[in-house]
């Protein structure tokens, strides 16, 4: 406690100065009152992470006849006007209208958002969200999505054979892809014309600092690992992991990768801040559209990451049915070519290379789009892990990013 | 508390109506109080007891129950130390150089240009017209024109300032040079506030007991200023330590210059370690509170408190 001031002279000032002493005296009072009961209010509400599962909302789509669908930027065909045809069309077949929204910016921005609404089973203002594999697992272990009704959803029996059993999700009960892609490697063309062929080319002297790699474990460590002969769809463990966070870190160290980031990691592409680096394919079709076919792209030869963004029901939306509509209008092989042709992700439906050819045959020779038999079977899923892997392995990985090491 | 340091403590009052509380002046907080037990107080508790949380037995990613694990602030500290004397390395670092550039700024605009008001308003827009546009942008800007192939960085390999290898960004040198400039309108407005208000004729009277130009700025003019330079550099220390925009590895940093803000929001946000991000705010606000009681202390201007 420091000694008190002398009061000014003046006797109104002091009398001023006294009277306003006092008040912040009652205000001390009073703020003890309330951070005791702010105490209570903070213990009353559930801990971090609830214990019990929520229960799903009643169903409400015959009478409510819209959808709230948050999804990713760039992730649905729109016209030059700023309109949806895909989904006005389905308004005009269902009578169902849809709110589109980009509100999915990153994975863990979203869940951040919306996670202590859906432990307590509410409303998130949204029925549908197309969120990666990763999240989705995660997503459906806590018990945060609602059973989808296959019944309602006969165009399913569109879907890849190959994405039609998961581990996070067996028999597709709770989550429909919506698009998917590679994350493989780029190069630019004109400033590193030799190109690459796998992960290990990245770390060439000439390429020194001028490497970029995704922020994404799952993408940059699965190809790290695919590149050291590990099947990471297969049961592979901590050993596998740590030799592959070794390599990583020590390119980091060395200044060998010079940018680990997300979405941004296009700009430095086209700054050529980087020459090389690990992408999504998708991003690198729209690259090339607007800057002239600068970049080369390929699946690494030991094997690339696939990917899929998926269709889940939040546990509080009362408009499941209405979302199942939504699921089987868009897993009509035409509608999913019209997507496609926007979008430039692969498809999960069965035929839309077909109906693509009536729209751009260009498009539908694609291999990034539509990719052939030899490029998919050179791309795994990195498998679903469980909450304690997923706390270190992501520590581990987080640690680098931080620079930690 | 620091707080107490802030407020001079009166003695017991002998004076019987200044002891009566007036229910007037109470009413009229209300709303105000109101409004910090809300934003402020809850969500400060809140912070505090998450700190503590300790992991569910069993439990999945993100899952703690209350507890009173005081070990989560040690290994915050123990991991993160780098982290947390960076923070405060860059923000002391980027007041600084705020000051330096700002400091004859304001004094141009508030002293020198007094002669010809339409400059003065000029100049005073230009040190606002930044903020019409998003910082996120600017800063982006920046980014662009540091990147490696560009303009600025060609031209300072070619002069060999650069080694052929260098960069600019993801560097100490880009963060801090990104704080200084998202901060200067923050350190200019208050000092140009008091300079601008600096009776001249004070130095007037320091000429004229023969004190040298620099004598007199340092006894009389920096003395005067001081509540600008109090407040501006206030305005820039405490939320430059807490920024996490500038030194983000997708804005100018990398990972050699991440900062507490970058840890929180990797522990908040990614690894859903909540408590760990909880202490590490917990930390940051604490270290400014003491930082900042002792240099206003210091500098003899609690009055701006």
């Amino acid at each position: 406690m420091m000694k008190s001031k002398p009061l000014p002279a003046d006797p109104m000032i002091r009398q001023l100065i006294r009277q306003a002493q006092n008040a912040q005296m009652g205000r001390r009072t009073l703020l003890a009152g309330a951070g005791a009961g702010a105490t209570a209010l903070a213990l009353a509400a559930c801990s971090s992470g609830a214990a019990v599962k929520p229960t799903a909302a009643a169903d409400t789509s015959a009478t409510d006849k819209i959808i709230r669908w948050d999804n990713w930027a760039l992730y649905v065909d729109v016209d030059d006007a700023g309109n949806y045809p895909t989904l006005d069309a389905f308004k005009a077949q269902t009578g169902i209208s849809v709110k589109y929204t980009e509100a999915v910016d990153d994975n863990n921005s979203y869940y951040g958002k919306v996670k202590d609404q859906l432990a307590l089973g509410q409303d998130i203002g949204a029925d549908a969200v197309c969120l990666t594999d990763w999240m989705v697992s995660r997503m459906i272990r806590f018990g945060y999505t609602q059973e989808l009704d296959h019944a309602n959803i006969p165009n399913l029996a569109n879907l890849l054979p190959s994405l039609q059993d998961v581990d996070f999700d067996p028999g597709r009960a709770m989550s429909v892809p919506w698009q998917g892609g590679f994350a493989g490697l780029a190069w630019n063309k004109e400033k590193y014309p030799q190109g690459l062929t796998s992960v290990e080319d990245l770390w060439a002297p000439e390429l020194k600092g001028r490497v970029g790699v995704l922020s994404e474990m799952r993408d940059t460590m699965g190809l790290i690992m695919l590149d050291q002969g590990v099947d990471i769809s297969g049961t592979w463990g901590e050993e596998e992991f740590t030799a592959a966070i070794d390599e990583f870190k020590k390119q980091v160290s060395d200044g060998q990768i010079r940018n680990i980031k997300g979405n941004s990691y296009k700009e430095d592409l086209a700054n050529e801040d980087t020459l090389a680096a690990i992408v999504w394919s998708g991003d690198i079709v729209q690259l090339n559209a607007e800057n002239g076919d600068k970049w080369g792209f390929v699946v690494p030869e030991k094997g690339g990451t696939l990917w899929n963004d998926n269709f889940v029901v939040p546990i509080g939306s009362p408009g499941k049915k209405n979302v199942e509509e939504l699921i089987n209008y868009y897993y009509d092989p035409a509608v999913a070519a019209e997507v496609a042709a926007y979008v430039n992700y692969i498809t999960p439906v069965v035929g839309a290379k077909e109906a693509m050819l009536a729209i751009d045959p260009t498009l539908a020779e694609d291999p990034l789009i539509f990719p052939d038999e030899a490029t998919l079977a050179n791309a795994y899923v990195f498998r679903g892990l469980d909450g304690t892997e997923e706390q270190t392995f992501n520590a581990q990985f987080q640690a680098i990013l931080l620079g930690a090491a | 508390m620091a707080f107490a340091a802030f407020s001079s403590q009166a003695a017991p009052s002998t004076d019987p109506v200044a002891r009566r509380r007036s229910p007037v002046a109470l009413f009229l907080l209300l709303p105000g109080i109101l409004y910090l037990v809300l934003f402020f107080l809850t969500p400060l508790v809140s912070l505090l007891l998450t700190s503590f949380q300790a992991p569910r037995e069993f439990g999945d990613i993100g899952q703690f129950d209350y507890a009173f694990r005081w070990q989560n602030y040690v290994e915050v500290v123990t991991t993160y130390w780098p982290h947390i004397a960076r923070s405060f390395g860059y923000a002391l670092a980027a007041t600084f150089f705020a000051l330096l550039i700002s400091y004859p700024l304001a004094y141009f605009i508030g002293v020198k240009a007094r002669r010809w008001p339409l400059l003065q308003s000029l100049m005073l827009v230009l040190v606002i017209a930044p903020f019409f546009i998003s910082f996120l942008l600017r800063t982006l800007a920046w980014k662009q024109l540091f990147s490696d192939e560009s303009f600025v960085v060609q031209s300072l390999k070619a002069l060999s300032l650069l080694g052929p290898e260098a960069h600019v960004t993801g560097t100490a040198f880009s963060v801090i040079f990104g704080l200084t400039y998202n901060f200067i309108p923050f350190m200019t407005l208050p000092l140009y506030t008091t300079l601008e208000r600096l009776d001249l004729r004070y130095l007037e009277a320091g000429n004229d007991l023969y004190a040298s130009p620099f004598h007199v700025f340092r006894k009389v003019t920096i003395p005067l200023s001081m509540p600008g330079i109090v407040a501006g550099t206030l305005l820039t220390f405490i939320p430059a330590a807490g920024d996490y925009i500038n030194a983000s590895r997708d804005f100018l940093g990398g990972t050699g210059t991440q900062m507490m803000g970058n840890v929180i929001e990797a522990n908040f946000l990614v690894l859903q370690n909540f408590p760990a991000a909880a202490a590490l705010s917990i930390i940051l606000m604490t270290v400014i509170l003491v930082i900042v009681s002792i240099y206003v202390k210091r500098s003899g201007t609690e009055d701006l408190l």
